[in-house]
């Protein structure tokens, strides 16, 4: 356990001090703005239908950095030190490969919470000004923030699966936004076959990341969804595992 | 450390039939050796033997493809994480995190290696101090020079105070001055502790290690004591001679000489005649040529054995009839 939490704290430190941590924090906060700015033209003194974490997460910003950041994050990780030779001085030290890869996503997560911070920066202006007749109820704010932090969790794990196939940053980037795109617009099925009841349409729902998110903003918490991405994420940092244990037996 | 097989007359490294493949290559093939504790071994070889291979195998970032590993008497592959303990291990080309400073590396490294507390500081301090770089341990590695790079890699591998120290390729790269620090470092390691390094430059083996492994294409051709393979170096080497003498004569002479297998004649400056002998087998011509010179009454201004070089070893020791001899 020892290694693990050395590790965390080499990567956070990592994370700190690094000029690119700053600049993906800043890009987050400047989509997140634009998110907040349609959040405030929304109001415009009328009331609302919807909680507001709904009206948040209907602008595509939300989306913009929940499918970017994760990558910017999380390119680094394995491929950095590949491209460096340091993950053989990493490799070398009395740590499991399962302790070094746990470390990484974890930082990696803590760092991706970090971005989101500025979130409840807005939602706190929010409920300073909010109209007497709308308050803000902290329940959906609670289950939007964990389901923030749920898919997250599975496209940091994602993000973690592809730096630890290649040792170009550039290349594990784009193949963690290429899968993690396809695993978005999955969702968009539901259009087609979403209605229907046979087996491909539940699959569809079942997997379905944008009626997960959707559930999750209104302040429903549904076991299934919380079952999905905690298994998806599990399984991708046990393939990441696998990958860096692979380096022994090719 | 209570069950430490070391002390029970274990070697400190034992190499059975290794073989690694990558894919279809065979980049160590059948492989066996033993360093006892406290020797120091080097690794001779030139680029793409089969050193680094072996080193990543016994630091446990590799798996043999076949045979045993063993470093003070722990299987390498089922008691990996006991085993890199044991080792300091420095990587060919000294992988650093250059974000760090020096001081924090190190005590990253020693806390990473199990060290805790009142140890991390304590060991890291003397790493520093051991290593020359006291002065250097608040700036950042990534602008530091190599030499002091080279440092911090070794401040690294001592950190844990290993039992066995492998050291892939540590002086490459270095300018003459830093090679001297590195060298002098190897060897005040070299009194309490177990090494084994890597290393394409025969000087720089001959320097620091007391035993050396000969490798070729993933096989090791010949092990011996540093002074022997001096000794087999220079032995059946050319021998370079100018003498002031008439040509006709010095050709009837080698011809007619029973030591001189080859040889070439070419006139020098000054009437004088730059003659290179090759020796039959594995004699020393030169006390008989200065006898032969004196004999005759040549002038005699320069005679010289050729150093073989590395190449030439190599050349030497894969063809058949050599092996025959060994």
């Amino acid at each position: 356990m020892r290694p693990y939490f050395i590790l965390v704290r080499r990567e956070l430190g990592w994370y700190a001090g690094a000029l690119s941590s700053y600049v993906t924090v800043a890009a987050a906060q400047f989509l997140l703005g634009l998110g907040f700015i349609s959040l405030l033209e929304a109001f415009n003194g009328e009331a609302l239908n919807a909680p507001l974490t709904e009206v948040f997460y209907d602008t595509m910003y939300f989306w913009l950095v929940l499918l970017l950041a994760p990558p910017v994050i999380t390119m680094r990780l394995f491929a950095q030190e590949r491209a460096t030779g340091t993950f053989e001085t990493l490799m070398t030290a009395p740590v499991g490969d399962a302790a070094v890869v746990l470390a990484k996503f974890t930082a990696a997560l803590v760092f991706y919470l970090v971005t989101w911070a500025p979130l409840l920066l807005c939602l706190g202006v929010v409920r300073q000004y909010i109209p007497e007749h709308h308050p803000l109820e902290w329940r959906p704010v609670a289950s939007t923030l964990l389901g923030i932090a749920l898919l997250g969790g599975v496209y940091v794990a994602l993000g973690c699966l592809a730096s630890a196939l290649t040792r170009s940053q550039i290349l594990a980037a784009v193949l963690a936004l290429a899968l993690g795109v396809t695993l978005f617009l999955v969702s968009f099925l539901r259009a087609s076959v979403g209605a229907g009841t046979d087996w491909s349409a539940a699959v569809v729902r079942h997997v379905s990341l944008l009626s997960h998110m959707e559930d999750f903003v209104r302040g429903v918490v549904d076991t299934r969804p919380l079952v999905f991405h905690l298994s998806l994420t599990a399984w991708l940092v046990f393939l990441t595992v696998k990958v860096v244990e692979s380096r022994r037996w090719k | 450390m209570s069950a430490d097989p070391a002390q029970n007359g274990a070697p400190m490294i034992e190499v059975r039939a290794l073989t690694k493949r990558y894919g279809r290559q065979v980049a160590v093939q059948e492989v066996s050796f033993t360093v006892g504790p406290g020797e120091v071994v080097g690794l001779l070889g030139p680029n793409g033997a089969g050193k680094s291979t072996i080193l990543r195998i016994l630091a446990c970032y590799l798996t043999a493809s076949s045979g045993t590993v063993r470093v003070a008497g722990r299987d390498v592959f089922l008691e990996a994480d006991a085993v890199r303990r044991l080792i300091g291990y420095m990587p060919e080309n000294n992988p650093l995190y250059p974000d760090l400073r020096v001081r924090e590396y190190l005590r990253f490294r020693a806390r990473l290696k199990g060290l805790r507390g009142a140890a991390v500081r304590a060991r890291v301090n003397a790493v520093l101090e051991q290593c020359g770089l006291t002065e250097v341990a608040g700036k950042i590695i990534g602008t530091l020079s190599k030499g002091y790079r080279q440092r911090v890699g070794l401040a690294d591998a001592l950190v844990h105070e290993p039992r066995l120290i492998l050291l892939d390729e540590p002086t490459i790269g270095l300018d003459p001055h830093q090679l001297r620090a590195v060298r002098d470092m190897i060897r005040s390691l070299a009194r309490e502790r177990t090494i084994l390094i890597s290393s394409h430059i025969l000087p720089e083996i001959e320097a620091t290690c007391g035993r050396v492994l000969i490798m070729f294409a993933g096989r090791i051709l010949a092990a011996d004591t540093a002074a022997n393979l001096r000794q087999r170096l220079s032995a059946g080497g050319e021998v370079v001679l100018e003498v002031a003498a008439p040509p006709a004569e010095l050709q009837t002479c080698w011809e007619t000489h029973p030591d001189v297998a080859r040889f070439e004649c070419a006139p020098a400056d000054d009437g004088y005649v730059r003659c290179v002998l090759t020796p039959r087998g594995e004699t020393d011509l030169r006390p008989g040529l200065f006898a032969l010179a004196v004999e005759r009454g040549w002038r005699l201004r320069e005679l010289t054995r050729r150093q073989q070089t590395l190449e030439e070893i190599f050349l030497r020791l894969t063809r058949p009839d050599a092996e025959a001899e060994e």
